[in-house]
């Protein structure tokens, strides 16, 4: 069969992260670099937080994907540097996200808005929140507890 | 002493750190006083976890004795770990959990900083990746310790308790010697006395901010980084944390 490096960009972008369903692995700026040689596919990819359970998983998932689609010779390599950051995340990744009710990263540090009623009015609870790449968030309008996506 | 010797024992002396005191931190899960310090403390030592793979995957490729990270973690004995006494130490209260990790943060930061600048570039790389989450630990220790010291009596009381037992651990962080002495001729990493003005200039601004009195006495135990003798407390937790790999070797998820 012949793919091309695009196709194969499309089909990760269909691979969810595990954590954050809504998004895919490509949303967040964690896959580095797709490389075609002959048969085989190369897949770069970099941990969100070096501690993140979620790595290994989304290795196995990219996996899973491109075997599913018919790449018999798949090598992942993890690459630290540089290292991520969340200027890395998609526009459409960000827009997804605020739906799903995780305010996006801001440079500001802190959230733009509450993800649930939009109000400015909102506070931090703890720099730390759900998941390694989260801090925990309430808005003191709608009184929604919420998480935000921070910045690294 | 050659470069190789110098640069594993370096390695080990950053993944044991992250190792013991994340594991330390990690014995807090589901024991916190309130959810959301459960949930940072144990983000907290997911994040440390996840460097000691990365400091002792390289140890081991340094070492070249085939050794991963995971055979330095869990099948070396207490003599071989080259952690800082003060991250072995005992979690006690809260309070004394948050002055631990704050007096190590505050070092940590500083270091990783330097590192990242690492004429080795896998140092490096493991450096800038690890320094973007361990600001958040410090920002996080430093609020807490500033809280507590500045908070009520009680509170007051312990955080003053814990610097005055933990100080003469702190100074083991700054000490150099051969190992420290060919990493920085190398360019490879910083003597670590090199960072002790700036530590010593952070840490007085959070104490003052908190309250809390800086101990006179400039002691400093050691041992630990050497691997010459570590406290009793490291053996015990030791124990818990290769338990299953001593009892079923080869274990795997």
């Amino acid at each position: 069969m012949t793919v091309s490096v695009d196709q194969i960009w499309g089909w990760l972008d269909e691979v969810p992260d595990p954590e954050i369903p809504v998004i895919s692995v490509v949303d967040l700026g964690i896959v580095r670099e797709v490389v075609l040689e002959g048969e085989t596919v190369k897949v770069a990819v970099t941990p969100t937080y070096s501690g993140c359970p979620a790595t290994s998983v989304i290795s196995m998932d990219i996996e899973t994907a491109l075997r599913d689609r018919g790449i018999k010779d798949v090598k992942i390599e993890t690459r630290i540097a540089p290292a991520w950051t969340t200027d890395w995340l998609s526009e459409k990744g960000r827009s997804r996200l605020e739906d799903y009710g995780i305010a996006p990263p801001q440079p500001a540090g802190g959230p733009e808005r509450c993800p649930h009623c939009g109000s400015r009015n909102v506070t931090r609870v703890s720099q730390f929140g759900s998941t390694p790449c989260k801090a925990h968030w309430r808005c003191t309008d709608c009184l929604e507890p919420f998480d935000y996506f921070k910045c690294i | 002493m050659t470069r190789d010797m110098a640069f594993f024992e370096f390695l080990l002396r950053m993944g044991d750190n992250t190792l013991v005191l994340g594991h330390r931190v990690s014995e807090w899960c589901g024991h916190a006083p309130v959810l959301e310090e459960d949930i940072a403390l144990a983000n907290t030592a997911l994040d440390l976890i996840g460097q000691t793979q990365m400091w002792l995957g390289l140890a081991g490729e340094v070492e070249g004795q085939g050794r991963s990270a995971d055979d330095l973690a869990m099948l070396r004995d207490a003599w071989d770990f080259r952690n800082v006494l003060l991250a072995e130490q005992p979690n006690g209260d809260f309070g004394q959990t948050m002055m631990r990790q704050y007096l190590f943060d505050q070092a940590h930061v500083l270091l990783l900083e330097k590192l990242a600048g690492s004429s080795d570039e896998r140092v490096a790389a493991i450096a800038a990746k690890s320094v973007k989450e361990v600001a958040y630990h410090v920002e996080r220790s430093r609020d807490t310790v500033i809280g507590l010291g500045d908070g009520t009596s009680e509170s007051h009381r312990r955080m003053q308790a814990a610097l005055d037992l933990l100080w003469p651990y702190a100074g083991e962080m700054f000490t150099d010697d051969e190992v420290s002495g060919i990493m920085a001729g190398e360019g490879i990493a910083p003597e670590p006395s090199s960072l002790r003005a700036a530590w010593d200039a952070a840490v007085q601004q959070t104490m003052s901010e908190a309250t809390l009195v800086i101990p006179d006495s400039d002691f400093a135990h050691a041992g630990g980084k050497t691997g010459f003798r570590h406290t009793e407390h490291l053996g015990h937790m030791l124990t818990q944390m290769q338990w299953l790999q001593r009892a079923y070797p080869g274990a795997r998820w």
